[in-house]
Formats: C-alpha cells, sequence, structure tokens
C-alpha cells in the first residue's frame, strides 16, 4: 500500500480523489454505495449567496460520450447551506470542500466571508467558469483582469484554502491560472465544463432551454489533460486536474500530466462507486510501479 | 429507502411487439422491496456513442424468483443495446429509484397508461387490487403494436384498450374511452405516457375533482438527486424526476393547465 496523500493549500488530503462540484450533491447521495469518508474531499454543488432555482427544463442532454448541462447552479444560497446542509455533512470523516459561485464580486466574498466560520469547511473553490449562467460565473473566468479581481477580493476575506476554478473557454487558460495564482490562489481546478450545443433537426430546435450548455464526459478528456499539462507548466500553486476521468488509468494521466490531485465528475452518474474504485486503482498502480508515494508519479510525464 | 448497484441475469428477452421488449432479469443478491413507480439505472455496456445509464421503470417483480421485469422500448442506441441483450447475459443496475405511487383511499381506481408509459402500470394495478380495490387499466397507442401484453392485467384489473388508429380496441386518444364517461366513480386516476397524455387526463380528474398522480419521464443523467438535470417545475419550486418523483399529484406541478 502505497503512500496516497497530497497537499493542496493547507489541506493534507488522504488521497487526491474528490468528485467534481455539481456531479455529488453534497456527499449523502452516495452514502447507500460506499463510506463517503473514504474520499480525499468531497466538492459540494455551487452555493451562492441567494437561492437560486436555476434554469429551466431541459437541462441536460447526451452526447457521444458526454453530455451537456445547463442546470444553471441551482443552490438554495449559503444560509440555507449553513442551516441546513452543513449539520448533515459535518459529521464526515474527510475535507469539505464548498463551490462557491455567483454573479457579483460582492456575492463570492459574501459567500467567501460566511463560509470561513464553518470549521469543518477546510477550503473553497472559487467557480468562476460556469457557463450556464447569464451573469458573472463565465464571465469572471474568460478574461485575466476579472479573475484577478474577483480572486483578490476573495482572497482579502477568505483565509483558508482558496482554490480557483478554471473556465477551459478560454484562449490561453495558462494566463488565467498565472493570473489568479498572483492574487493568491492556493490552487486552481480545472477543467469546467466545454461550451456546447445540441441540436433537433426534426423540430429545428435546441436541445437545452438556454440553447447552449456544458459539455462533460470522457469527450473533453484529452482537451482537458492537455490544460492540465500547460497549466501544470506554467505555475507553482498545486493544481487540480478533471474533465471525462473515469477510472484509474484517466486520473493517472491526469497526475503524469502535472496534476497534484484529481476531480471525478460525470462518471459519477454512470458508475456511483467510481471514486473509489479510482483510488483502489491508483494504489494498485503505484504498487506495481514501486512507487512508494503518489508524489512520485505527479509531473512525471517523460517527454 | 436504500439503493443499490447490483448485476442482474438476463433470464429473458422477449420482444413482445414490434420495438418493444421486456427483459426477465434475475438478481445476482437478494431483492430489496420495490414500489410501483420505481425505476432502475441501466448500464449499457460496450456502447460506443453513449455513455451515460438508462432509467427505465420497473414493470413487475418477483420475490419468489428473484427477478424483475422491465418494459424497454428501442428509441435510440443506449436502448438498442440493452433490447440485443441475451439469455445469460449480465445487465448492471442502480436500484430500486425514486418515489412511488400512492395507495387511494376510495374503492374504484383508474390507471392510464399511453405506449411505453404503460410499463409502472402493471406492478401498479397488482399492488392496488391486492390492498382489495377495483381497478381499471386503460391502455393506450397509436396502433396495436403499442399495445403491450394487456392480458398480463386480466388477474387484477379490467381493461379498456384504445388505438388512435383503430387497429385495437377504442379508436381515438384515451381520453374519448367510455372509462371516462362515468369518471366520478373513480377515487384516484393514475397516468403514465406521453406529456399531452398526461395533462389530458390531469384536466379531466381535477375538473371532476378526482386525485391524480402522473409518473414523469424527463431527461436524466445521474439518477439519485446529484446532477438536478431532470427538474420538474412544482408549487413548490424546482424538484428532481429521479428522487422526488417521478410521481407527482398533479396539484403540485406548475405549467400544468388543468382548468380546461
Amino acid at each position: 500500500m502505497a503512500d496516497l496523500s497530497v497537499d493542496i493549500g493547507t489541506l493534507h488530503l488522504k488521497n487526491p480523489v474528490m468528485p467534481a462540484s455539481g456531479t455529488y450533491g453534497y456527499g449523502p447521495e452516495f452514502d447507500d454505495f460506499y463510506d463517503v469518508s473514504r474520499l480525499g474531499a468531497i466538492v459540494t454543488k455551487a452555493c451562492t449567496s441567494k437561492h437560486r432555482e436555476g434554469n429551466r427544463y431541459p437541462r441536460m442532454v447526451e452526447t457521444p460520450m458526454g453530455m451537456l448541462n445547463s442546470v444553471g447552479l441551482q443552490n438554495k444560497g449559503v444560509d440555507y447551506f449553513i442551516s441546513t446542509i452543513y449539520p448533515a455533512v459535518s459529521h464526515y470523516d474527510t475535507h469539505i470542500i464548498v463551490n462557491v459561485s455567483d454573479s457579483t464580486v460582492d456575492g463570492y466574498v459574501e459567500v467567501a466571508g460566511k463560509l470561513e466560520a464553518l470549521e469543518k469547511i477546510t477550503a473553497i473553490e472559487l467557480n468562476i467558469s460556469c457557463p450556464n449562467v447569464k451573469e458573472g460565473g463565465m464571465a469572471f473566468g474568460t478574461s485575466c483582469p476579472m479573475a484577478a479581481s474577483v480572486t483578490k477580493a476573495v482572497r482579502d476575506v477568505y483565509h483558508k484554502t482558496l482554490i480557483v476554478k478554471l473556465s477551459p473557454n478560454v484562449t490561453n487558460i495558462a494566463e488565467i491560472a498565472r493570473a489568479v495564482e498572483a492574487e493568491g490562489a492556493d490552487s486552481v481546478s480545472l477543467i469546467n465544463t466545454l461550451l456546447g450545443m445540441a441540436i433537433d433537426i426534426e423540430k429545428r430546435s435546441p436541445l437545452l432551454s438556454t440553447i447552449t450548455g456544458g459539455l462533460s464526459g470522457p469527450a473533453v478528456k484529452p482537451i482537458a489533460l492537455r490544460m492540465v499539462w500547460q497549466v501544470a507548466n506554467a505555475v507553482k500553486i498545486p493544481v487540480i486536474g478533471m474533465g471525462g476521468i473515469s477510472n484509474a488509468s484517466d486520473a493517472i494521466e491526469f497526475l503524469l500530466a502535472g496534476a497534484t490531485a484529481v476531480q471525478i465528475g460525470t462518471a459519477n452518474f454512470v458508475d456511483p462507486m467510481v471514486c473509489v474504485r479510482v483510488i483502489d486503482g491508483i494504489n494498485e498502480y503505484l504498487d506495481r510501479h514501486n512507487c512508494k508515494s503518489v508524489n512520485e508519479i505527479i509531473g512525471a510525464l517523460r517527454a | 429507502m436504500t439503493k443499490f448497484i447490483h448485476d442482474f441475469k438476463v433470464l429473458q428477452n422477449r420482444e413482445v411487439s414490434k420495438g418493444y421488449h421486456v427483459l426477465v432479469l434475475q438478481c445476482l443478491q437478494q431483492l430489496p422491496a420495490i414500489f410501483p413507480g420505481q425505476f432502475a439505472q441501466l448500464l449499457v455496456e460496450n456502447s460506443p456513442s453513449t455513455y451515460l445509464r438508462r432509467p427505465i421503470s420497473i414493470y413487475d417483480v418477483d420475490p419468489v424468483e428473484n427477478t424483475i421485469s422491465l418494459l424497454v422500448k428501442v428509441v435510440g442506441s443506449g436502448t438498442a443495446h440493452i433490447s440485443a441483450l441475451q439469455e445469460g447475459n449480465t445487465l448492471n443496475l442502480v436500484y430500486p429509484l425514486g418515489n412511488s405511487f400512492s395507495l387511494p383511499e376510495g374503492k374504484k381506481v383508474l390507471l392510464v397508461g399511453g405506449g411505453v408509459g404503460i410499463a409502472p402500470m402493471l406492478l401498479l394495478s397488482k399492488f392496488i387490487h391486492s390492498h382489495g380495490k377495483e381497478v381499471s387499466v386503460l391502455i393506450g397507442g397509436r396502433t396495436s403494436a403499442d399495445i403491450i401484453e394487456p392480458d398480463q392485467y386480466a388477474k387484477y384489473a379490467t381493461v379498456g384498450i384504445t388505438t388512435e388508429d383503430g387497429s385495437l380496441g377504442h379508436k381515438g386518444l384515451v381520453t374519448t374511452h367510455s372509462y371516462f364517461d362515468s369518471v366520478g366513480k373513480y377515487s384516484m386516476i393514475y397516468a403514465c405516457g406521453p406529456d399531452p397524455m398526461m395533462k389530458a387526463v390531469a384536466g379531466i380528474a381535477t375538473r371532476a375533482g378526482i386525485p391524480c398522480e402522473v409518473s414523469l419521464e424527463n431527461l436524466m443523467a445521474c439518477g439519485i438527486g446529484a446532477c438536478l438535470c431532470c427538474i420538474a417545475e412544482t408549487t413548490s419550486g424546482n424538484k428532481t424526476t429521479c428522487v422526488d418523483g417521478p410521481v407527482f399529484n398533479v396539484k403540485d406541478l406548475s405549467g400544468w393547465d388543468r382548468s380546461k
């Protein structure tokens, strides 16, 4: 059994595997399948300053080896999170990372400030990359000045580990990563979904209520892997890689490309056990390659 | 209710009508309790173009044989893959998912199924019949090929059939069947099928002051309340079809025009 633990900011994770925000609820949704505390961390559904109903149905469409979604950050707001959800998840014996989003910088600051007081919330993931909301979201993640300003504002009020989740819908993702690193981000996670679209040709109508949505699943993996490799080479802070990971070998590719940890998203819908299978599979790979620690393979790509 | 991930062995795959298959699946572990209206998420293995599981209603349960049956209509490559499974193959299910139909208070009930929407009505007929109620089942389809196994209900219910082309039973939509002439005698109406059909049935029920439950077939990804893709708009906000549904009382659904 190799040492699977990794460090992200001040977090010491027991293993480098966590679910991606928006694909895992808050954790209890998976209690029937395995002990959720086995995860390196839980990453919650996005939390905003106010209650959001999200976008209208239909919000998803399957595409070749993936899916488009336009959920639109449906959640009951940070106060509800603190009063009702937090007490129901704080028993988990692992880190809980809350994904934070909003339409304004003030909104991000409000949510981050309120979450800092929660003992079991050891980090937040700043979502500046949601493609499915009209205001805010991805707009903050697609320009260096905007990404820098929201990161700085949150950094000023939030003193625990700050992860910034990046959008792939940019020309140069490494520049955005450097911009948020310069403002004090402890880590970057990538990629959020790729903006995509699908059409019903008989009705000549879009298949999502919002016309466009975010593409995820194995279809995006090569793009995600390339971006993780580019960012890992551009910043000094740890990178959390995600995008289409469905099994341990996919996860190991991201670690070799330079990710310190990985998130698993859409695959949770297909195999609710995927996160623990990936933990076991990484361990098996490390044993087979005579590695004592997962850190030996992070960024170990031979190019 | 506890959810499980179990492998099932395909005992039987019978094409009951063109494009409709009934799969009889034996669980390799002990089946949990399953209630009418619940569904399973089916893993589609070795399919090059699909990725997600397929939500399919549970058609029947045999606790003695430790089997469940699923009614699958071929609509795309995922369901085509599932329908091509053969005896002895394995199928992985996440189940039982969702809520279930509620038991009626009165004596007589009407169940209405359109096309593949008939799937949850067999188990519901058995369940309600076992509680000493009188069940009428109305099965509608475009043609006789869409009327699936009407004989299965004989022991539990009286059966009415409508087809749009008149090839079997009464010609017309389900709502034109004589069962609706004296609809006031029913204490509850249940419906599953295409949205326009369910809305029409819901309208009749509401005008007659009869409670009505419908089972929605919204597009779904996770099936366990994690992704919030499958939402239905209700009078108390967006609810998931996979956990809060698939069964909803029509009085709770927004945008269902029940007054006309």
